[in-house]
Formats: structure tokens, sequence, C-alpha cells
């Protein structure tokens, strides 16, 4: 699967995009969280206010508990700020 | 006919007027954003994601033209690096009578700032920070639902 990051989430994380092989247990867009932040220090720092976290999946905006399970690609990023 | 440009092109304020009139309808309700100075920003920077944006607003568009009798939408998003006093949006709605033009119009600006992924980072001289959203907008926003 594909993982995009924006904003202040892209800089802490330090890419805007990677490829990734979650184990099968990870099913929602919280486990994917939480299964990145045990990985890796740069995810953890990124991913430490979860309530500041929003997704997409397959260009959808969705809550945390959706389900990533066969999805292309998954966006994390902090609320929106346009217009 | 619904119009969505996400660009890092200045917005032609005068060409998107003149093309939204061009309906040929009664009313044509607009509003355009600036870059505020605020606190000394010198730069603002417009990150967003590509594609993903473009069908956002297409989808607030399309939502505009189910609740009001609209004869067409335009949301122009600038994006990329721009300066304070530049215009950042602009948003247009067409209709036959006022009320349709002017509450669409609100309704694509409130509901795009919460919904479209684009992030802002002000920059003041050296230092750069991402804007946090504002619970007015979140506000604004939850006012159309």
């Amino acid at each position: 699967m594909r993982l995009v990051y924006f904003a202040w989430v892209r800089e802490r994380i330090g890419t805007g995009e990677e490829q990734v092989a979650p184990p099968a247990d990870v099913a929602t867009v919280a486990q994917l969280i939480d299964w990145l932040a045990a990985n890796s220090a740069g995810h953890a720092a990124a991913f430490a206010e979860r309530d500041r976290l929003r997704a997409a999946v397959d260009g959808v905006f969705v809550g945390l508990d959706a389900s990533v399970v066969g999805v292309d690609e998954v966006a994390i990023f902090p609320p929106v700020t346009g217009g | 006919m619904i119009r969505i440009i996400v660009s890092p092109e200045p917005i032609d304020l005068t060409a998107e007027i003149e093309r939204a009139e061009a309906a040929g309808v009664g009313a044509v309700a607009t509003f355009t954003g600036i870059v505020r100075a605020d606190d000394g920003v010198g730069e603002l920077e417009l990150e967003h994601y590509p594609g993903v944006t473009e069908r956002a607003l297409t989808g607030l568009t399309q939502e505009a033209l189910r609740r009001w009798s609209l004869a067409g939408a335009t949301v122009v998003h600038r994006v990329g690096p721009m300066r304070p006093g530049e215009r950042i949006v602009f948003v247009a709605a067409t209709a036959a009578h006022r009320a349709a033009a002017l509450e669409a119009c609100a309704f694509l600006i409130d509901r795009l700032k919460t919904e479209a992924p684009f992030w802002k980072r002000e920059r003041r001289g050296d230092e750069a920070h991402w804007v946090e959203q504002r619970e007015t907008d979140v506000g604004a926003a939850a006012r159309w639902d």
C-alpha cells in the first residue's frame, strides 16, 4: 500500500510518500498509525497527537476507524486549512 | 456548469467573473480570499493533495448544485507560494435570483475551508509555521449540515 503525508506530518516523517506492507492484523487507519509509530521514531513523533490527525483512503476523507484492508493509498495529514 | 481550478497561477478576477456572467442568468455571487499580512507574514505557501483536492472541490460544487437552483459554480484555488495582498481563492455561484447565488457562494467557501485538502504555511523572515485550523471555520462549515 502507498502512504502519502502532507504538511507537518510529512515534515516530521521526512518523506511525502512511501510504500509499506503492513501485517494482516492491521485493519484500520488507527492500527496502521500504531504499527508505523511502533517501527520508527520519526513516525512516532509525527503521530504523537492522534486527535490532530486526519486521513483519506483512496482519495476519500475517512475517520481513523476506517478500513485499510485491500486499499491502494492511505493519506495522513493535519486538519485542512485552505481558503 | 462546474469550473474547478487548482493552480499556482495568479487568479484572473476579471476573466473569472466574466466567465460566470456568461451563464446569462440574473445573479452572480462571488467571494475572493486575499492573503493577509497577519503579524508580519511575508509569504504564504499552500500545499495540496493533487487529484484528491480537485475531486473534493468537484464534490462540494455538485452538492451546491443539488441544494440550490444554480446555473453554475466556480472554485479557483491558488497553490504554491504567494504574497500578502494576492488572491488565494475565488468562488462564484450563478443563479436566476440572488438568494440562491449568495447562499451557495457562502456554502462553497465555508465548506471548502474544512473539506478540501489544502494546508497553509506562513513565513515570517526565516521562520515558517503551519497554520492551525480555526474553530470558527469549523463552526461556519457546520451551519450547512
